[in-house]
């Protein structure tokens, strides 16, 4: 009880100013800093050097400690994110409670914005320091809680960073949960053809993955199946899939294709982003994995109507089965990979380029269809116009993408599955035509350097220019592209017979709807955010969820595979280690003032708060394990009884007066 | 006088003596106390002059209860004298704990205080007169004791031992503060006299968790005896409120306006209160609510000053008004 209020005697505060190299002391005069802190109040020492952060800083703290006896900690360097694990180890190997440290984040907030004004960057600097002196005086020890792990995974998305997180979890012993929200695995990989720079068929390399993905006997696949609720914590989460019904038995259905063959519905179907079509039982690819017809509930006429069955006529295997109902499954895992992919850049609101207006302009993902061999052309890239193939064909690159209009960042997959397509009508008609229109090729791959000087040798015509508008020649149907080349300084047209629109990735259309579910921010860009963009690439804001593949940023496969793996192994340490050990973020509900008044219940998001009885009085009480230390409890706490460890009441108080005093 | 007894004094500010009642209003206990006790200096109960009190010898006094509030260089003048000539002083009442409701002058700057009183056009003053501190009267010197900028609580101007809030304080804490002093059996100095749970401990009615969907003054309805008054909208304050008064306004099914002050571990009661009042109301159903529909529902509070800061806005974190806007 007694823990939440500070001994505030024989008070000794070491300070220790960082000069990040010259990231800080470039700006801030940290000489200045730290003569200004060694005068504060209970202040006992107060030094700067170059690195704090390195073994000579932390020495030097950790000597402080035992030789002077400081007992308080205030770093003044660079953010908390970066490194308050850090000086908090150094803390607890020199004996002391690692929760008496508080950092000034004089780097973030100071040097790195304040660069032209260094005076009042130092000035900012001596505040912030003052404030975490004010702060330190009130810090309290704290012990971080050991919880059991539960020893699962839950791996969202099936596509091929879904599967591969999925297969190395699962290969580690632990067991997996697969959700996938469509009928079958393979996700955006399973739309293509051949993968740069390999040239490899995209299939054959995805296919056994799948397959050992659907077989493996720790990994249970969710198909049709979605995330709709989640709580707790690392090591401990409890979430919520709902699991629409599929109507076909999948252990009896023989893939025959029957059933399809005499569906009366006919839809446009996604997987071929509308240029075929495809009936209301219907299965994504004659490879998909779990190899069953799936009866999509929107278009099946017996479901929407109640008139039809006729798939049930034909099927000899008896495998329809419309008593199948929607299961909301309850699953307990210890950690958490999202791996919800992308959706393709929608170019229609580029209205100088006429996607949607004109047959003959395509984007990237359809021109990939007609690529494949199961695809709508049947693998021959042909004009929608005419059906017939091309003569002269433009590729536009950063449509969407490095555009202020729609989004800054770079696709990083567009520049060489254009130069694919290009090798790929090269290889189906050498006579053709092909220009590529870009920015920058950007070939930074392994081996797409090569792959790009590859196109140029086969006659791919690279024009550094944006187009700056498509228009259609009546009477031909040619495309009529203006457009600067930027190597000539001029401004040209020239005509074509089949454009196709270099497309880049955008974060998938219920990105937000996850973020929300699991409390996961995204980035400006859009994408899931991950902890830290240099040090954390796999890691959600949150504990124990890991982002692995497009759903962090826009990604090429061997990069999402690659992700995959290292997000696998991130969710590995809590479940191998079984036990977590948890931040003592939540808060401290002191009894003897908490009156049972029940304004913090139903506050916490996450239904980690109740009122328990006893005898005649209640007293509300926190369950650690789904209590996230937002603080919303101590904030509303009207009578001071719900209290922020990390954050008291004095702690903060104290900043403020120290601020403005 | 018997060698033993205690030297008691009891000072005045700025107040109703509400809190002189409520000594007297020890009924029975009363003559324990009058026989333990050498009244050294009472205005209300004794007639002892200044300079009686300004003779005595620096902490002669053994306890000195202090009610009201700190309004002008008298009562400032008076708390330090007394706080000199006693050994323990106690803010006595919620006026000299927090400011009290004299405090709520605080919303106003000195200036236009005096404006208001004595230059509204319902005022019969029509040389626009207003106190100077002073003035010559004929050949007479006269002196007003002049306001200060902002009414303060006791502590604002001298060191204070005890607390004991209420409007008036209960008896049973009257007791309690006697019954310590006498056995010398005293509290951590600094302390209040009192339970240190907020008032919800002690309200015998049913509650629920939280959230207000609409909200009701006490005068537009007639509250359900059985439930949580907050529960049914009632913006009741006993949530930052200190027990100790035995529910007494909740079981005559009024709301708790908040005189005992906040309870321990509670800084600002109002700004604590707005806090828990901001997080609960609309809290379900708060995704589906616009921008004017949150306006709506706030504008149910009328007067917030008034609702949250009734007895604690001098020793509140907002304290006065610095300017007029």
């Amino acid at each position: 009880m007694n823990d939440v209020r500070a001994d505030l005697k024989n008070l000794k505060i070491g300070v220790y100013v960082c000069h990040c190299g010259k990231n800080i002391a470039d700006v801030v005069d940290v000489k200045r800093v730290a003569d200004f802190a060694s005068k504060l109040p209970g202040v006992e020492v107060a030094r700067e050097y170059l690195h704090m952060c390195d073994d000579v800083g932390q020495e030097m703290i950790s000597k402080d400690i035992m030789e002077l006896g400081i007992n308080r900690v205030v770093v003044a360097a660079c953010s908390p994110k970066v490194h308050e694990l850090t000086f908090r180890d150094t803390l607890r190997k020199a004996g002391l409670n690692p929760y008496l440290l508080e950092m000034a984040n004089i780097r973030e907030q100071c040097s790195w914005v304040h660069r032209s004004d260094p005076d009042r960057a130092t000035e900012k600097a001596i505040d912030l320091v003052k404030m975490a002196v004010a702060k330190a005086r009130w810090l309290i020890p704290l012990e971080t809680k050991a919880v059991e792990v539960t020893r699962s995974a839950l791996v969202i998305g099936g596509g091929i960073a879904g599967i591969q997180a999925a297969l190395d979890v699962a290969d580690n012993g632990y067991q997996v949960y697969l959700v996938e929200k469509g009928p079958s695995l393979g996700g955006r990989m399973g739309q293509w053809s051949k993968v740069f720079p390999t040239m490899d068929c995209a299939a054959c390399i995805l296919t056994p993955k799948m397959v050992s993905a659907a077989q493996h006997p720790k990994i249970k696949l969710l198909t049709n199946s979605e995330l709709i609720e989640a709580s707790g914590s690392l090591g401990n989460f409890k979430v919520k899939i709902r699991k629409r019904p599929r109507y076909v038995d999948e252990e009896k259905c023989t893939a025959c294709g029957l059933c399809a063959q005499k569906c009366p519905v006919r839809i446009p179907n996604e997987v071929d982003f509308g240029m075929s079509s495809r009936k209301a039982i219907y299965i994504t690819s004659p490879n998909a994995v779990p190899l069953a017809y799936s009866i999509d509930g929107e278009n099946c006429l017996y479901l929407k109507r109640g008139i039809c069955r006729v798939c049930e006529r034909v099927c000899e295997a008896k495998a329809i089965d419309f008593d199948q109902k929607e299961e909301v499954l309850e699953l307990r895992v210890g950690s958490i990979i999202v791996a919800i992919g992308y959706d393709p850049f929608d170019p229609t609101p580029l209205e100088e380029y006429g996607f949607g207006r004109y047959k003959d302009v395509v984007t990237g993902p359809m021109l990939e269809r007609m690529t494949d061999p199961m695809g709508p052309t049947g693998g021959a890239i042909l004009r929608p116009s005419t059906g017939k193939p091309p003569r002269k064909v433009a590729f536009i690159q950063c449509v969407g993408s490095r555009d202020a209009r729609f989004n800054l960042y770079c696709s990083r997959v567009c520049c060489m599955y254009a130069i694919k397509d290009s090798l790929i009508i090269k290889e189906q008609n050498p006579e053709s035509d092909v220009y590529i229109f870009y920015m920058d090729i950007r070939a930074f791959g392994k081996g797409y350097e090569e792959f790009y000087l590859r196109s140029q040798e086969a006659g791919v015509k690279f024009i550094r220019g944006k187009v700056s508008s498509i228009r259609e020649d009546p009477r031909t149907h040619e495309l009529v592209l203006r457009y600067e080349d930027t190597l000539l300084g001029t401004a040209l047209e020239d005509s074509f017979d089949l454009v196709v629109l270099s497309v880049g990735q955008v974060p998938r259309a219920d990105t937000d709807a996850i973020s929300k579910i699991l409390g996961i921010p995204r980035s400006a860009d859009g994408f899931l955010m991950e902890a830290h963009p240099k040090l954390r690439p796999n890691d959600a804001v949150v504990d124990g969820i890991y982002l692995a593949g497009s759903a962090q940023y826009p990604k090429d496969i061997p990069d999402a595979v690659a992700q995959a793996s290292g997000a696998a192994a991130r969710a590995l340490i809590p479940l191998s280690m079984g036990q977590v050990y948890v931040e003592p973020i939540s808060p401290l509900i002191e009894e003897d003032r908490c009156g049972g008044c029940g304004v913090c219940v139903k506050l916490c998001p996450y239904g980690a708060l109740k009122l328990e009885e006893r005898e005649d009085k209640r007293v509300a009480k926190v369950d650690e394990v789904l209590c996230k230390g937002c603080g919303t409890c101590s904030a509303a706490c009207p009578s001071g009884a719900v209290r922020s460890r990390m954050f008291t009441e004095e702690q903060i108080l104290s900043m403020i007066s120290s601020a403005a005093g | 006088m018997g060698r033993n007894r205690l030297n008691l004094a009891i000072g005045l500010g700025a107040t109703c003596s509400g809190c002189d009642i409520t000594i007297v209003d020890l009924a029975e206990y009363l003559p324990k106390v009058l026989s333990s006790v050498n009244i050294a200096f009472w205005p209300t109960a004794a007639d002892l002059k200044l300079k009686d009190l300004e003779a005595m010898a620096n902490g002669s006094i053994d306890l000195c209860l202090y009610h009201g509030a700190i309004v002008n260089e008298e009562n400032a003048e008076m708390a330090r004298l007394l706080r000199r000539k006693s050994k323990l002083m106690v803010a006595f009442g919620s006026c000299a704990c927090f400011g009290g409701v004299p405090g709520l002058a605080n919303l106003a700057t000195k200036d236009s205080l005096l404006e208001t009183v004595y230059g509204t056009p319902s005022t019969d003053n029509p040389k626009g007169l207003k106190p100077q501190g002073e003035a010559l009267v004929g050949e007479y010197r006269m002196a007003v004791p002049k306001r200060l900028d902002a009414v303060l609580p006791l502590s604002g101007v001298v060191e204070v031992d005890y607390s004991i809030p209420g409007c008036p304080p209960q008896t049973s804490q009257v007791k309690d503060a006697f019954e310590a002093i006498l056995s010398s059996d005293l509290p951590p100095r600094g302390s209040v006299i009192g339970p240190a749970k907020n008032l919800c401990d002690e309200c015998p009615r049913k509650r629920e968790g939280k959230s207000i969907s609409k909200i009701v003054r006490a005068h537009e309805t007639i509250a359900d005896q059985e439930r949580c008054l907050l529960d049914q909208g009632i913006l009741c304050m006993g949530p930052a409120t200190r027990a100790g008064c035995d529910a007494k306004c909740i079981k005559a099914n009024m709301r708790c306006e908040g005189c005992m002050g906040p309870p321990d571990g509670v800084g600002d009661q109002g700004a604590k209160m707005l806090g828990a009042i901001a997080s609960i109301l609309g809290l379900e159903g708060e995704d589906k609510m616009s921008e004017e529909d949150v306006a709506r529902l706030m504008d149910g509070i009328v007067d917030p000053v008034g609702l949250f800061y009734l007895f604690s806005l001098p020793s509140s974190i907002l304290r006065r008004r610095l300017w007029e806007v």
